[in-house]
């Protein structure tokens, strides 16, 4: 059986000591910049929940390799750590700042445990900052991982809810688009757009483009496309909201918009596709 | 459907069947004197350049012995792919449904019709 390293030792014998600096060492680097994101108690129950799992894997001898099943609790510990701090809107080193802030803590009590063999004590002293480190990178990691996963989520919504189709009228069809339109969009689009011409059976697409903001050659070959499939349905499409400096792009870029009615604003869109669908408006 | 010709694809169509329906098409045409024909492909989930080339023909023969042809009933998964692929099926008039085929048939017959100075 291995000798019990001397971080063990010091864990087990100084626990309550190790607790209180590493807590204190954490309310002087995060009580200026936390702000209030995050309490004292929840704080502090982080620690002791981190220490809880963290004694048995030092305990286990396995200090060179964090991979491992023995560090499997302290692993899944810091992934659901990282996941909250990134909810609350912490940064990387602020989150990291938590682990590394432990270095002091043990040092101090490593060396008061030391026994004045200083190659012992230097060993020891490596060979924690070593695990600290270790946990601290992957502590970053799984920040990283969670905020990526956060903002492919919010593109994923943000490409879903941008693009509603609503009903003007009787056969009349309204899309506002807002943002650039990419093919990824363009292809979500056309789908709910030739969908509701299916279920509504309208005749007319307005696509009011008021929110894109630049047209060039990339994005008028996707409003073609959707123009065309449009047509193949038997629809017909009136763009709107077309801004000045839109109309001088086109007629640079020399696009063809292949006899595609537009109009400036959404109101003269409308009339027009009323006229075409046979209806006349009176003012009572 | 008096002076109109439906025309529905369902089946998958090969070489020899298209001849057939081609054939079958233009006698019937000449036969009724046909003004229109809607060719209504609601069954088609999928639609390649061959059936893409072979709507494009019926109708350049249907023009030539005077008739309109109305594609109707493609389906929002074809529209796509048709554009995807760079078919837009040009010179060739749709609509959403049947209803609306015949009713986009009657209005440009009555365009047409300026021949009226035949008063029977």
């Amino acid at each position: 059986m291995a000798a019990k390293t001397s971080l063990s030792a010091a864990l087990q014998k100084r626990r309550a000591d190790i607790r209180t600096r590493w807590s204190q060492q954490l309310m002087a680097t995060l009580g200026g910049t936390a702000k209030g994101r995050i309490s004292t108690e929840e704080l502090n129950q982080q620690v002791d929940q981190f220490l809880k799992v963290f004694e048995p894997a030092v305990d286990s001898n396995r200090l060179d390799d964090i991979n491992g099943p023995e560090w499997a609790d302290v692993r899944a510990f810091l992934d659901d750590f990282s996941r909250r701090r990134v909810l609350a809107g912490f940064s990387a080193d602020e989150t990291a700042t938590f682990v590394f802030s432990l270095k002091r803590a043990v040092f101090e009590v490593l060396k008061e445990e030391s026994s004045n063999d200083t190659k012992q004590f230097a060993n020891d002293v490596w060979e924690a900052t070593q695990l600290l480190d270790r946990l601290g990178l992957h502590t970053v990691t799984a920040f990283q991982k969670s905020r990526e996963s956060i903002i492919s989520r919010q593109q994923q919504e943000l490409l879903e809810l941008s693009t509603p189709v609503v009903k003007l009228w009787d056969g009349i069809l309204a899309l506002p688009m807002i943002g650039t339109l990419d093919s990824a969009r363009t292809q979500v689009v056309m789908e709910s757009l030739l969908q509701k011409i299916v279920e509504t059976e309208s005749q007319i697409a307005i696509i009011d483009i008021t929110g894109v903001p630049t047209v060039d050659t990339l994005v008028a070959q996707h409003l073609l496309k959707t123009v065309t499939a449009l047509r193949l349905m038997g629809a017909d499409c009136i763009i709107s909201g077309v801004r000045p400096q839109i109309a001088q792009t086109i007629v640079h870029l020399g696009v063809d918009l292949q006899g595609v009615t537009t109009k400036a604003n959404l109101a003269d869109a409308l009339a027009l596709a009323l006229k075409r669908t046979g209806f006349a408006l009176t003012k009572l | 459907m008096g002076e109109f010709l439906l025309v529905t694809i369902q089946v998958d169509m090969h070489d020899q069947l298209a001849l057939i329906l081609q054939d079958d098409l233009t006698k019937a045409i000449e036969k009724q004197g046909a003004k229109g024909v809607l060719i209504d492909i609601s069954s088609l989930e999928m639609v390649d350049s061959f059936i893409g080339r072979m709507i494009s023909d019926i109708s350049g023969m249907a023009r030539i012995l005077d008739a309109k042809t109305v594609v109707v009933g493609m389906q929002p998964a074809v529209a796509i792919t048709l554009v995807e692929l760079g078919l837009s099926l040009t010179g060739v008039a749709t609509a959403l449904n049947v209803e609306r085929g015949m009713q986009l048939l009657r209005r440009a017959l009555s365009e047409s019709n300026d021949d009226s100075f035949i008063n029977r």
